[in-house]
């Protein structure tokens, strides 16, 4: 029997190999067929010129106008309040939803807990610059609409993580505190929240961050902030000026993300 | 005072001066940046009428009157995902290894990690400006402003996933005599790979999310078309748009979800 002994190897058997394969082919074929959809809308000659736009672009920006930085002062800390009070709002709307949804706390499994997850897949799904397109149609420009379009994004990020996070709980916890005689609010008091607190702060922290950076391009839609300089400059080709903003939007990213990291790690 | 007071729990910051200075400094804070707020509640006031007609526009969403422009829209969004997402994840891989520490030099290392932070940075819609002044209007620029934003988001989740991985497991491969690449092959990437696949898959979840605004500055996709919507009031057709781009997101978290069950 000299063919057994040549036998190499295998990780998979031959129809799963197959399956496999086939599932490349398919993946591949999509592919193609979205590239040449967005080929064919594409004007291909800005492309192939765009090594020349890049290099005059280039040459605009620097260097930066630093006489500019003054005037950026009060969009930054607009900037900085609608991400802040942004995710406040968001955190005061977001607990009661968190505690809807999540399984072992909802007052009702089949209305409650759907309607929760409902309103925490659609903030999640829409994204804030949208939501700012929506309040600046509703109340105007200015810094409000920022704040909200922010917390109403921020909501179904925060109670979806506060959700498990109080789905995750120690039970034996909760059954010590309610063996007491304790009434429903003392058990969440005494018995969830001190277990969820340290999730909360965390995921607190971490959509602050990320509101930061939401919040830099809010301006651009009319919700205030630091964008609607980055428009203004644009919109007059002061590329000198974008150097500027840009730069200042990573310096802040960074301080949001230093910060952030600094809590988190006191936190755990 | 027989010495019996109520029990308190343990406040999260031991120090108190710590602890009441903070809380001074934030009702400071809130105190000035609500002071900083300008509302005009007169047009609050006004607008409240056209957030009304907007809650009801949900109830009778149009689809019909513009049809064509939101169908054309949500293909060239759905392209733009799927493509940007591929190119992302191809050009995200390699920087991932570069930016793991126990796989790369010291250089390499340092300039993976800057090429996620700078990444990391900007949101989507500032690199969509950026592009868009590059190369023109169109779901191009949308495009490489979705892949360059994967880059950040799974080169830095996956770096940390492979300076995580069990050791044991690829020096065995190293001891067989294998090469760098099989050692990459047979030691490295199957540890890794079911984290791969779950972050591509919510990767490809987020940049549809993200090609919905990419639009807005004319960077191709649904954004352009809700954009027009928006301006022109037309709430009926803004809120088809919506209620469609929720329902694809909830079909693909469930999707995504049932296939990450399977591989991991």
């Amino acid at each position: 029997m000299p063919m057994t002994a040549s036998r190499a190897w295998q990780r998979r058997t031959t129809s799963t190999q197959l399956a496999i394969w086939f599932g490349w082919l398919l993946g591949v074929a999509l592919f193609v067929y979205c590239w040449r959809e967005i080929s064919a809308a594409t004007t291909w000659f800005f492309v192939t010129d765009s090594p020349r736009v890049i290099a005059d672009i280039g040459s605009r920006m620097v260097p930066p106008a630093w006489s500019y930085v003054p005037t950026l002062w009060q969009p930054l800390w607009d900037t900085l309040n609608i991400a802040t009070l942004g995710t406040l709002l968001a955190l005061v709307m977001a607990v009661p939803v968190a505690f809807m949804a999540a399984s072992n706390t909802t007052p009702n499994t089949y209305i409650v807990r759907p309607l929760a997850l409902l309103v925490i897949v659609s903030s999640r799904s829409i994204n804030s610059l949208i939501w700012a397109l929506l309040l600046v149609a509703v109340m105007g420009p200015g810094v409000l609409a920022g704040v909200f379009a922010i917390s109403l994004r921020s909501i179904g990020f925060i109670a979806k993580l506060l959700y498990e996070a109080i789905e995750e709980i120690d039970t034996t916890q909760v059954e010590a505190i309610a063996s007491t005689g304790a009434s429903r609010t003392q058990v969440m008091a005494w018995g969830i929240l001190p277990q969820i607190m340290p999730a909360f702060a965390g995921i607190a922290v971490f959509r602050w961050d990320i509101n930061i950076r939401e919040s830099t391009v809010l301006g651009l839609v009319g919700a205030g902030g630091i964008g609607l300089q980055l428009q203004s400059s644009l919109n007059i080709l002061a590329w000198p000026q974008v150097t500027v903003i840009l730069l200042l939007i990573i310096a802040t990213v960074l301080f949001s993300e230093w910060v952030s990291a600094r809590v988190r790690h006191a936190i755990i | 005072m027989d010495g019996l007071r109520p029990w308190r729990g343990r406040p999260i910051i031991a120090d108190p001066r710590l602890r009441w200075g903070l809380g001074i400094g934030f009702a400071v804070y809130l105190v000035l940046a609500l002071g900083s707020i300008e509302v005009n509640w007169l047009r609050v006031w006004e607008g409240l009428d056209r957030g009304w007609a907007f809650i009801r526009a949900f109830s009778e969403p149009d689809f019909v009157s513009r049809w064509r422009d939101i169908s054309e829209g949500l293909i060239e969004s759905l392209t733009m995902t799927v493509v940007s997402t591929v190119v992302g994840i191809a050009i995200s891989v390699p920087v991932a290894l570069g930016a793991a520490r126990n796989l790369a030099p010291l250089p390499v290392y340092l300039l993976c990690r800057g090429i996620i932070t700078l990444s990391r940075s900007f949101q989507e819609v500032i690199v969509a400006i950026l592009f868009v002044a590059m190369f023109g209007f169109g779901p191009f620029a949308g495009m490489l402003t979705l892949s360059f934003a994967t880059i950040g988001f799974l080169a830095k989740l996956l770096a940390e996933d492979i300076e995580d991985i069990d050791r044991s497991q690829a020096e065995a491969v190293q001891a067989t005599g294998g090469s760098w690449l099989q050692w990459l092959n047979y030691g490295i990437q199957p540890q890794v790979m079911p984290r791969l696949i779950g972050l591509s898959l919510y990767r490809l979840d987020i940049n549809f999310r993200e090609s919905a605004v990419v639009g807005i500055v004319g960077a191709g996709g649904i954004g352009a078309t809700l954009n027009t919507a928006f301006d022109r009031y037309e709430f009926d057709t803004a809120a088809a748009i919506l209620i469609i781009i929720i329902a694809i997101v909830m079909l693909a978290e469930y999707s995504s979800g049932l296939i990450r069950r399977k591989v991991q």
